[in-house]
């Protein structure tokens, strides 16, 4: 029975349990001036717990268990010449039996009653081709009857969980029913349920805190056991493919230093365009706006932050990059008359320039709310004193506002070094170090990207490099990150 | 006192006399005005962005909706297809059919060519997209009483006679340099003239999934990955958000461990997109075996993404109910459950919905992660449940940016019409939710 079907029974059984003890329990009469202790609707719930929890957990348990189980038992009746061999060959063939046994269950059924132990894979693998199933050709004949063996073992384990399951859930409810009583606790005991579960709602986070360190951290300790870290952090050179002639490997080489640089270069660039702009149009708003052009204006900004990532790289792929070519090719015409364009289509500038527009919004509406959280007192000081509204600004204000606008900054600057869509279409792909925008610079992120889209193998330097670059990439957002969010604890404090 | 008062006095006297003490006064002016300038400047350019930015997409992307179609009466001829008879019996020879062939002859007859003189027939047959074996294959298939008769039917253009009828390529340059010869022009404009050619509302777009033709290409299947994924992230996220608020906001005890999620939530806030990307590969595709490209990879690791966005709205919402809705209900004997899910949820509920709608808006649009979990996927079929394969609408406009054909800009625009569509609904939604229903205590 599938999956599915076994959850539906389940629920149908909590349901029923449920109508039965909501009228269970209204049925009970009060007794020498002793009153139902719960309302129904809370003994209808203890019983729907009391069917659900402990049958969704053996569930749970059982789909994870399992199929681990079944392929120990299996691959303790792998022929020793298999393994004797590394754990990768093992891993294949158990890929190829588990594959082969699924085909195996396509069949229809006369065709699957004539296959036995003693069937040679020359014979099956036409009958499993008339139906679809695609037979790796390594597949050897003593892979039949295991892959038998694993259907059998499927096949028993998936009755015995139905039936356990079902049954679990039936005596659940039947012990939840049989409990209910006048003076039963149910609201209490509900409750207490419940706030188990928001504890663990609120756990995943922590989880997926965890689940990002560790699956990167396995990754790149792999990694690391094939490719120095010395050789990873501190190399200059970043050619996946090939390694240095002379170095006798073949991995190639994983120089991160070229694409920091690419990072820290477009980044600083959006930088240089989003806080100006972003500053100046923040300070406008709280300080200058009237409250009618504030309410036009403000929302407007943020459009700029609900557009994807992926409209701005286009947008920089096909018109702000080969706009700044044209230009670059016009004004080296003017001057020189070679009409050759000194700024390719993709570049750093271009890069940094969308990056710069979309990061706009995130620096203006984080420095608007630390600007207008500034006390009135001190404007109100400074205008009394007889200075504009600019010298306010610059010698008051500001001075009162710079470590939330730090912190604003920072984590403007952590965004930068994340973003992924906008430098995959318009920075390029070559892991170059220059020092002129106007050429082409790659990113940690592109390359994440390029390393792991295609064909992937989970054994090859080539894609682990891409844990290796995300972990860095995690580490240097995060540091950007805790920063910021301590220095924006330590500036409210003070104002609070 | 009267001393102050009289040199007060005095130095006005002499400053009316020898003019005012310059204190700067004008230049500190003008640098004001410098400075409110800068803020005007700013904001402007900002504001130039955006409308530039859009102003692109929907000029480069408008004409994507609509799609130059031929009629062409078709003879479905027996001696290609077989009679009705045989088709029903093997389908063989209706699916081999030169599909091509028939709307070729059917151009043919239509512009008065001479089947024997080969490269007019081939010109002509350029001007239909080689799609078209699909469509009239599937005429045919659904309905074998055709077989034998003529029916005019409408087909799609070739993708470089539709960028020309948009006026995408310039047509005055010599033959050579264009991919539309001249004896093709002329049979377009016989075409027009006669109202067999025409530009006919694109409902292909919406429909079709991925296809190498631009004119058969489509953002349905994407369209309804992206559905998938919204649809599990919305049933795990809201759920699991909203009772980590509650828990955190109404329940938890201040200690470390609290705050120790509270510190991670803000960060997972923050952290890059495609770190979730690398997890989801990890975790769900390597450790749990899930399918690669599956719409479901794609929304766990959307709802993992969208989880911190959802829990700081709804925490906001759960702090703006006044602490004397939470008094009332406790002293009427209220537990502290009922106190929360009876009356404190309700009245939070739209700053909930709100903040959920805008965490849905930003997982729609997001496109990083998917790449990593192999939605990047030439996927031409519908997918049936969440585990097939499935690509979503922002990673079918990436694919298409990488195209090099000239059609495939304007498609890549007209997608991302789409894709602000949605998200501009939905932000509008989330507007009118606030406004509706937000109550200010």
């Amino acid at each position: 029975m599938s999956t599915s079907t076994i959850l539906i029974i389940v629920f149908v059984i909590a349901a029923i349990g449920a109508v039965l003890g909501y009228r269970r329990a209204r049925g009970f009469r009060s007794e020498d001036g002793k009153r139902l202790h719960s309302r129904p609707v809370y003994h209808a719930s203890y019983v729907v717990s009391w069917a659900l929890i402990p049958s969704l957990l053996v569930l749970a348990a059982w789909l994870i268990v399992s199929p681990i189980l079944i392929q120990i038992t299996v691959r303790g009746d792998f022929p020793d010449n298999v393994l004797a061999q590394s754990a990768l060959t093992e891993d294949l063939a158990y890929g190829m039996i588990e594959s082969l046994g699924a085909g195996l269950t396509v069949l229809p059924d006369d065709e699957r009653a004539e296959v036995s132990d003693q069937t040679p894979i020359a014979e099956l693998t036409p009958m499993l081709q008339r139906r679809g199933m695609p037979v790796a050709s390594a597949t050897a004949d003593w892979m039949v009857p295991l892959a038998l063996q694993r259907n059998a073992l499927q096949s028993i384990s998936g009755i015995a969980m139905t039936v356990t399951v079902i049954l679990l859930a039936a005596a659940g409810a039947f012990w939840g029913y049989r409990r209910l009583a006048l003076r039963l606790r149910a609201r209490n005991q509900v409750e207490s349920v419940v706030n188990v579960m928001l504890i663990v709602a609120s756990s995943i986070a922590i989880l997926t805190t965890v689940g990002i360190i560790f699956s990167m951290l396995f990754e790149t300790i792999d990694f690391f056991g094939r490719i120095s870290p010395m050789e990873f952090f501190f190399g200059t050179t970043w050619e996946p493919r090939f390694s240095a002639a002379g170095s006798g490997g073949t991995e190639g080489q994983f120089g991160l230093i070229p694409l920091l640089a690419g990072t820290l270069y477009i980044g600083s660039v959006a930088m240089l365009v989003a806080v100006p702009i972003g500053l100046f149009a923040a300070i406008y708003m709280a300080e200058y706006a009237r409250n009618s052009t504030r309410s036009v204006v403000k929302p407007l900004l943020e459009i700029l932050a609900g557009i994807p990532t992926i409209v701005y790289g286009f947008f920089a792929l096909v018109t702000v990059g080969p706009f700044l070519r044209d230009l670059s090719s016009q004004l080296s015409g003017l001057v020189s008359g070679d009409y050759a364009p000194f700024i390719q289509a993709q570049s750093v500038l271009t890069a940094g320039l969308v990056m710069g527009i979309m990061l706009i919004p995130f620096v203006s509406s984080l420095s608007d709310d630390i600007i207008t959280s500034v006390p009135r007192s001190l404007r109100d000081g400074a205008l009394g004193l007889g200075a504009t509204r600019s010298e306010m600004i610059k010698q008051v204000v500001l001075p009162a506002a710079l470590p939330g606008i730090v912190s604003a900054l920072l984590l403007t600057a952590s965004r930068a070094i994340g973003e992924t869509m906008i430098v995959v279409l318009a920075a390029g792909v070559a892991a170059t170090i220059t020092i002129n925008p106007f050429e082409a610079m790659t990113t940690i992120t592109v390359k994440i990207v390029q390393q792991l889209t295609g064909d992937l193998e989970f054994t090859s330097p080539q894609t682990l490099v891409a844990f290796a670059l995300g972990i860095t990439l995690f580490v240097i957002t995060l540091c950007l990150n805790v920063y910021a969010l301590y220095i924006v604890r330590k500036y409210k404090e003070q104002y609070e | 006192m009267t001393d102050v008062t009289a040199n007060g006095l005095s130095d006005n006297a002499a400053d009316t006399t020898k003019g005012r003490r310059d204190i700067g006064i004008r230049k500190r002016y003008a640098s004001e005005k410098r400075f409110k300038a800068y803020g005007v400047a700013a904001i402007s350019l900002g504001i130039f962005a955006l409308v530039f930015l859009l102003f692109t997409v929907v000029s480069k992307g408008y004409t994507a909706f609509w799609q130059t179609e031929i009629r062409v009466p078709i003879t479905f001829s027996q001696d290609m297809l077989g009679t009705p008879e045989q088709a029903a019996e093997s389908q063989t020879k209706l699916l081999m059919a030169n599909y091509p062939q028939l709307a070729r002859e059917g151009l043919a007859r239509l512009l008065e060519i001479d089947p024997e003189d080969k490269a007019a027939m081939t010109a002509a047959g350029k001007l239909v997209s080689t799609g078209v074996s699909v469509e009239l294959r599937d005429i045919v298939m659904g309905d074998l009483s055709k077989i034998g008769t003529t029916e005019e039917v409408w087909l799609y253009a070739d993708s470089e006679l539709d960028s020309a009828m948009k006026g995408q390529y310039d047509l005055n340059v010599p033959e050579s340099r264009r991919p539309i010869s001249d004896l093709q022009l002329e049979y377009i404009q016989r075409l027009e003239a006669e109202g067999y050619l025409q530009q006919r509302f694109n409902w292909g777009l919406f429909t079709h999934g991925a296809s190498s033709r631009a004119e058969t290409a489509g953002v349905g299947v994407a369209i309804l990955g992206s559905a998938y994924m919204m649809l599990i992230v919305l049933v795990l996220a809201l759920p699991i958000g909203v009772a980590a608020s509650i828990y955190l906001e109404e329940f938890a005890p201040k200690n470390k461990f609290t705050d120790l999620i509270e510190v991670n939530i803000n960060n997972l806030a923050a952290v890059p997109s495609i770190v979730f990307g690398l997890l989801g590969l990890a975790v769900f595709i390597n450790w749990f075996g899930l399918p690669r490209s599956a719409a479901v990879v794609g929304g766990l690791v959307l709802t993992l993404m969208t989880l911190p966005t959802i829990i700081i709205a709804t925490r906001a919402a759960l702090r703006a109910v006044p602490p004397s809705i939470r008094w009332a209900a406790l002293g009427l004997g209220a537990s502290k459950n009922q106190t929360v899910f009876q009356h404190v949820l309700p009245l939070a509920a739209p700053g909930i919905l709100t903040g959920t709608i805008i965490g849905l808006a930003q997982a729609l649009g997001e496109t990083a992660p998917l790449l990593l979990i192999g939605m990047v996927a030439f996927v031409a079929d519908y997918p049936d449940t969440p585990m097939d394969a499935a690509t979503a609408l922002p990673v079918q406009i990436y694919m298409w940016a990488n195209e090099a054909e000239r059609a495939f800009v304007e498609r890549t625009s007209g997608a991302i019409m789409i894709l602000l569509g949605f998200l501009a609904l939905m932000n509008i939604t989330a507007i009118f939710l606030r406004r509706r229903f937000e109550q200010r205590w």
